[in-house]
């Protein structure tokens, strides 16, 4: 057994809004550069529809994530290390800056500058990469926001798989809900996998994985690696660039931009400790309905002092091992059985998990044609049906999701009795097998949300990482130095300044300004 | 010219500049690597557009890579070596087969790369001067490299190309007197070698040094997975 901890993040689907905050805070910190424009490295989906990049949920198109061979083995969908290899010259897996979206700006300036005209001047659209004109925009970030355009394209979702989606475009029958997406940080990432310069790692102490920039030759083959296309190639620098868990933020035990700007209290963040030596049996399930059973069961018990004292001589500090049984994404993830992983079918692993949304009660209840089936209602009455919601958050298998969904509505129930009606009614909680204590915390943790619950975050130990417990000289030693920058390290290399090596052909594709 | 001038410049051309080149790649190499890494890169500009790239930058990409290798083994091989598995005349038209070959394959898929360059609006507006200098000398040479063909038809006695090799085996062994091998060739081969080595001069400067990092280790990586363990260096 070898225990490592990772900093896990939990999205609570049924609060989300969707107002883009996260999206647009991380693009400020993180992609406001030439380049990078079109990446998002937060953005939020209306569901169902095809996302972004265009169909990203396809591997059949796109051979992200892993497949598994006749013996139990992995290899990257995409390929082998020769056949990805032989991809370098051209990789056929690359998705086009068009299935994001060409990024462009208007042209504010003739709004205030136009001469004297009949109609009124119009800012018309400029592609940020060649400054030209965009006739028609036929794309963008969020495209599908609250179910834009027609059902038959949004309906092309990949999470329809298995159903008879065709009722669904009835008026009647419409559901949505909105799903915020990020890099999943995975215990098994194809991304490192397939990246041939070994420029991608994930970092022992906290599970973030992170692109070295200086070490990135722009092979492009993270890119179709993960299926969930989280790794977007700077068409500007050349170099594949992630979302980076915030790790500055988090290294200092601050929640990740997005999280701490949600205005709906929807993230948690904490730690959650697994026996690292079982990553692939866990990766490799034969069933893809089993994988995510099989990644719950790497997961380990920050309670039980077997593991606490394994965790503690493999090297994980007793801050991070407090921090781990505090953890609100172990007691969603694992204690309640509520937040579950996305796309657990692409093997990857992933951490970053998400609690499935309740909807209305399909009209038919409201009529008083459907009755409630015991004490709660039926979740397979819901508006959003349980397939769809299996088919993204636990390979197709309705089981857990029923489970989750049913908690949730019982939460919801109990707590209406007690507190609009003064009854305790622990029928409700025996039905969903939890009891008075739990569904407290439950309620204390996704409902009020505290940002102290929110956030469990311990800070990191670099004096860990030296040959003895405390290592001062490795403590210390960055003290001082240079924070996150582009480019050669504190210096102004790279993109800042034009040298000899090579100049930037676009400045600040950001400003507003059309390029010329 | 006078001779004495024509020996001069002969003399500069392919007895001293073989080593300003080289010398300005390799050390060039190293500065851009050791001071300026985050600028050593493929540069693929597939994700802007992908059209035309499947075809041209494959055919492209392995007629280039051959060629490069089979003018290293082709100019560096010893006359006595060779002759105990070919004759001089039958490594000619074996040269002048196999280079016409991949020549052509390469010759398609630089043309096609080379009108990507110069005609799709967001493969120029991302183009640096040296991406688009790069190309040009590039087909440039490899016309050269072709036209040179039918000047070797002139002569199938593979004495030009005796001529060259030991020019090249001269240089790279540090003999004096490797520039007098060429003084009578045809211009094609002055030409194309005095490009070649221009070529070389530019390198650190250009995109080629992504051919540096041919990620050879990938293959011998143990497994798939990274993980970077915190401590110096890091």
């Amino acid at each position: 057994m070898k225990i490592r901890a990772q900093i896990g993040m939990v999205l609570n689907l049924d609060k989300c809004i969707g107002c883009h905050t996260c999206s647009v805070t991380c693009k400020n910190v993180w992609t406001s550069r030439a380049g990078v424009e079109y990446a998002w490295f937060n953005n939020v989906e209306t569901k169902p529809g095809v996302g972004y990049p265009r169909d990203w949920e396809n591997q059949n198109k796109w051979n992200g994530g892993w497949s598994r061979l006749e013996g139990g083995k992995l290899k990257p969908k995409m390929g082998g290390k020769f056949r990805i290899l032989a991809k370098l010259f051209a990789n056929p897996d690359l998705p086009e800056i068009d299935d994001y979206y060409e990024p462009f700006t208007f042209e504010y300036e003739r709004l205030q500058k136009a001469p004297e005209v009949h109609t009124p001047p119009t800012a018309r659209p400029h592609s940020a990469i060649t400054g030209k004109v965009m006739e028609k925009l036929e794309w963008g970030p969020n495209w599908e926001e609250i179910l834009g355009g027609e059902f038959s394209k949004r309906s092309q979702d990949y999470n329809f798989g298995q159903m008879e989606k065709e009722i669904y475009g009835e008026f009647e029958n419409t559901f949505m809900m909105y799903l915020p997406r990020l890099c999943e940080h995975c215990l098994n990432p194809t991304c490192v996998a397939a990246c041939p310069s070994g420029a991608i790692y994930k970092r022992e102490e906290d599970g973030i994985v992170l692109i070295d920039q200086e070490k990135c030759r722009g092979w492009r083959m993270c890119v179709s690696g993960c299926p969930y296309k989280k790794i977007y190639f700077n068409w500007e620098s050349g170099k594949s660039e992630k979302c980076t868990f915030c790790y500055p933020r988090i290294e200092a035990g601050d929640p990740t931009v997005c999280a701490e700007t949600c205005v709906g209290r929807i993230r948690y963040l904490g730690v959650m400790l697994y026996d690292a030596d079982r990553i692939s049996e866990a990766a490799s399930a034969e069933d893809v309905e089993d994988l995510y059973q099989a990644q719950c069961d790497i997961f380990l018990d920050p309670h039980d002092p077997e593991v606490i004292a394994q965790a503690r001589k493999d090297g994980v500090p007793d801050s991070w091992l407090q921090a781990a049984k505090e953890s609100p994404v172990y007691k969603m993830a694992m204690d309640w059985k509520v937040a579950f992983p996305l796309h657990p079918e692409y093997r990857t692993l992933p951490m970053v998990w998400y609690i499935p949304p309740l909807s209305p009660i399909q009209s038919a209840m409201e009529d008083g044609r459907l009755e409630k089936s015991g004490v709660i209602p039926n979740v397979q009455d819901l508006r959003i049906p349980v397939k769809y919601l299996a088919n993204m958050l636990t390979g197709g298998k309705e089981a857990p999701v029923v489970h989750a969904l049913e908690r949730m509505l019982a939460m919801r129930e109990f707590m209406r009795c007690k507190t609009v009606e003064g009854v305790t009614d622990t029928a409700i909680l025996d039905r969903v097998g939890l009891d008075e204590n739990t569904l407290d915390d439950m309620y204390r943790i996704m409902a009020l949300a505290n940002y102290e619950d929110r956030y469990v975050i311990p800070t990191n130990h670099r004096e860990y990482a030296g040959k003895t417990p405390f290592d001062n000289e490795i403590a210390f030693e960055q003290r001082s130095s240079c924070g996150f920058s582009f480019g050669n390290g504190c210096g102004d290399g790279g993109q800042s300044r034009p040298n000899l090596f090579g100049t930037s052909t676009h400045k600040n594709t950001m400003s507003g300004k059309i390029q010329r | 010219m006078p001779e004495a001038t024509t020996d001069f410049l002969n003399h500069l051309v392919f007895g001293l500049y073989p080593y300003i080149a080289v010398m300005v790649m390799v050390l060039g190499s190293i500065l851009r690597y050791d001071r300026d890494q985050y600028s050593w890169k493929a540069g693929s500009s597939q994700l802007l557009t992908s059209k035309g790239m499947r075809m041209g930058s494959n055919l492209f990409h392995i007629g280039i890579i051959l060629l490069f290798f089979t003018h290293l083994v082709g100019l560096l091989t010893p006359e006595s070596l060779y002759h105990y598995v070919i004759t001089t005349e039958g490594k000619q038209i074996m040269a002048m087969i196999g280079g016409g070959v991949l020549g052509g394959i390469c010759f398609i898929g630089l043309s096609m790369l080379l009108w990507r360059r110069m005609t799709d609006p967001r493969i120029r507006a991302t183009s640096r001067f040296s991406d688009i200098l790069l190309l040009w000398l590039l087909y440039i040479q490899l016309i050269l490299g072709l036209i040179s063909i039918y000047y070797s038809a002139q002569h199938m006695d593979g004495s030009s190309m005796v001529a060259l090799g030991n020019w090249a085996q001269h240089i790279v062994t540090f003999r004096s007197g490797a520039s007098d091998f060429i003084m009578h060739e045809p211009w094609v081969f002055k030409a194309h070698l005095f490009l070649g080595l221009t070529i070389f001069l530019i390198f650190p400067f250009t995109r080629l040094v992504h051919m540096l990092s041919v990620p050879v280790k990938y293959i011998f990586r143990s497994g798939y997975q990274i993980v970077r363990k915190r401590g110096r260096g890091y």
